[in-house]
């Protein structure tokens, strides 16, 4: 009888969580849809009020948020084929154990994660030396190489995939380039799946870079965009006043809640799909290197 | 074979492996490039640094810049804001993630427990702008939850985002909601592998779900902790800078200046000081590897786990 009131109270728990982290994403989207002053006033609660979209309708006619879009699903889509075709191959060399330089490189790769040049260093490299400042380039080639995507990957390499294999592979006169992508690769989906998606968000999400390195309005991606409407309140213009100032509040709110979706969805779409591979990805992880 | 291995030579097995050099090239460049080269221009934290004569013909300047920092009046606001909200969100942030993944672990039915991660997964995919996009609004005083909640409940909203003892409460709070259960996965995937035999002979031992937590769950999750904690305080010091900065605003800045926006601020805002800003990112780097490394010593004398 107690064990059934514990146990009770322990899913009253669970759903309360699950209304702490779902309720605000969906009040952003019963906001999106709802009349401005409606949610103003504080009537939108549970549900719509005055169903419009005219906060999307609005948003779309934003010539920024496309050239964003256009530019984040480029710098996405390229930066991770980047990424992935960089961090493969060095993942799976470091994992090979008749390796001589296996340690070397795993120690000139470990270095970069706990000592940095720092933010000017860095930016006077990137800016002087190579010349990337302001190029599309900046947001697809520096720092592609996660060192925490790395090694979990060569940990997987390493760990599920037997040495026997590479060995008998080699007497049959296979190269390593040739095993890796006919033995490795196809045996590796789980840690491929779960780097890859890690590689996209983080670009899709990506700010900082572009804080930094992008001045053209052209090249900027979708998060600055974001910012701009959301942070830096650029739809309202501060010398409006009274009852157009009150209008233009309004439908800046609208704007807000839908661009919060427009900007996300894409990658609330996605996890579900992989959420199989995360437990294994976090937990090859953390075996350390 | 660990014998074996040594005795070859450079030579030969660049020879024998000259494909795995090969693969690792473009990684190597890229670090090369984009990590250590920047290493290179640290020697402007102890230049007079002027763009036309370039990092290697500016000036040597010594400790100066260290020094001005030193005698700054943000110095030692600077250091603390840094230190305080690091340690808040450690100290916060940290037993969380335990708590939550303890919990899930009780729940029996598969479609619940499946739901309550995947649910709790999803504010980690939220963008840091999105993120505090959405702070923004929901405290807006005039629009808003925060503000319809006055509304309904009778009392004067006030501009909680200009209040700077609001600003570590909320960077917190956000953080917690939006990392939780992502930081969760891991400590969850630690408890599954705990033998479920050990449950059943925990019950017929008479052992209650406090019991069972407390002498089978928590010592399953102790050197994942461990690993976790040491990982979270060498980073001490490299503390968010995309949220603070788009936190930041000039009513809070008493407790939101941070060394990370502080060193933007004058690095790359305004007329550039790039070696005073050079200089304090410095410093900063080496506290916090004097931190990793202390630390690692400590859990390995405590706990015979450390990071390497």
């Amino acid at each position: 009888m107690r064990e059934k009131t514990v146990e009770i109270g322990l899913y009253g728990i669970g759903v309360i969580f699950l209304i702490i982290i779902l309720y605000p994403l969906y009040f952003i989207v019963i906001a999106s849809v709802s009349e401005p002053s409606a949610v103003l006033a504080g009537e939108v609660w549970f549900y719509p009020r005055c169903i419009t979209l005219d906060g999307y309708r609005e948003l779309l006619k934003n010539e920024k948020i496309w050239t964003g879009y256009r530019n984040t699903v480029f710098y996405t889509i390229v930066g991770t084929t980047v990424s992935m075709l960089v961090t493969v191959p060095a993942a799976y060399a470091l994992s090979r154990r008749d390796f001589k330089g296996r340690k070397p490189f795993m120690m000139f790769f470990l270095i970069t994660m706990f000592f940095n040049g720092g933010l000017i260093p860095t930016y006077m490299t990137v800016t002087k030396t190579l010349h990337m400042g302001d190029t599309f380039w900046v947001m697809l080639l520096p720092f592609c190489v996660n060192v925490f995507n790395l090694i979990i990957m060569r940990t997987f390499f390493e760990s599920s995939i037997p040495q026997e294999l590479w060995e008998a592979a080699q007497l049959d006169g296979c190269s390593s380039i040739y095993y890796l992508g006919r033995v490795v690769l196809p045996l590796s989906k789980a840690v491929l799946s779960v780097i890859m998606l890690y590689y996209v968000v983080a670009k899709w999400n990506e700010y900082f870079t572009a804080l930094i390195y992008i001045r053209n309005n052209r090249l900027i991606p979708l998060q600055i965009v974001l910012r701009d409407i959301l942070i830096q309140n650029e739809s309202m213009a501060s010398n409006m006043m009274g009852a157009e100032a009150i209008e233009a509040a309004k439908k800046a709110n609208l704007i807000k809640y839908s661009s919060i979706i427009v900007g996300t969805l894409p990658m609330m779409i996605l996890y579900p799909f992989l959420q199989k591979y995360f437990e294994k990805g976090v937990m090859i992880g953390a075996v350390k290197g | 074979m660990a014998v074996r291995k040594n005795k070859v030579s450079w030579k030969r097995d660049f020879q024998r492996n000259y494909q795995l050099y090969l693969l690792l090239l473009p990684a190597v460049l890229s670090m090369i490039l984009f990590n250590y080269l920047p290493m290179y221009g640290i020697q402007i934290a102890f230049k007079d640094f002027k763009p036309i004569k370039g990092i290697w013909g500016s000036e040597w300047a010594g400790l100066k810049w260290f020094r001005r920092f030193w005698e700054s009046y943000q110095c030692l606001d600077v250091i603390s804001n840094t230190l305080i909200l690091s340690i808040a969100l450690l100290v916060c942030t940290f037993p969380i993630p335990i708590l939550f993944a303890l919990l899930v672990n009780q729940y029996k039915n598969g479609i619940f427990r499946k739901t309550l991660q995947t649910v709790s997964y999803a504010p980690h995919f939220i963008s840091t702008v999105v993120m505090v996009g959405m702070i923004l609004m929901f405290l807006s005083p005039s629009s808003g939850l925060y503000g319809s909640l006055a509304k309904v409940a009778g009392f004067e909203p006030r501009n909680v985002m200009g209040d700077s003892a609001l600003f570590r409460p909320i960077y917190i709070l956000s953080e917690i909601w939006q990392q939780t259960g992502w930081d969760s996965i891991i400590y969850i995937a630690a408890l599954s592998a705990v033998d479920v035999d050990l449950y059943d002979a925990a019950r017929v031992d008479g052992a209650g779900r406090l019991k069972r937590i407390l002498h089978i769950d928590i010592p399953a999750l102790r050197d994942t902790a461990v690993v976790i904690l040491i990982l979270r305080i060498g980073n001490i010091m490299s503390l968010g800078f995309e949220k603070t900065y788009l936190l930041q605003n000039n009513l809070n800045l008493g407790t939101s200046e941070i060394i990370a926006t502080y060193v933007y601020k004058i690095g790359l805002t305004g007329t550039p000081q790039y070696s005073y800003s050079a200089a304090i990112g410095l410093l900063n780097s080496l506290v916090n590897l004097i931190l990793l490394i202390a630390f690692n010593k400590i859990s390995k004398r405590i706990s015979g786990s450390g990071l390497w």
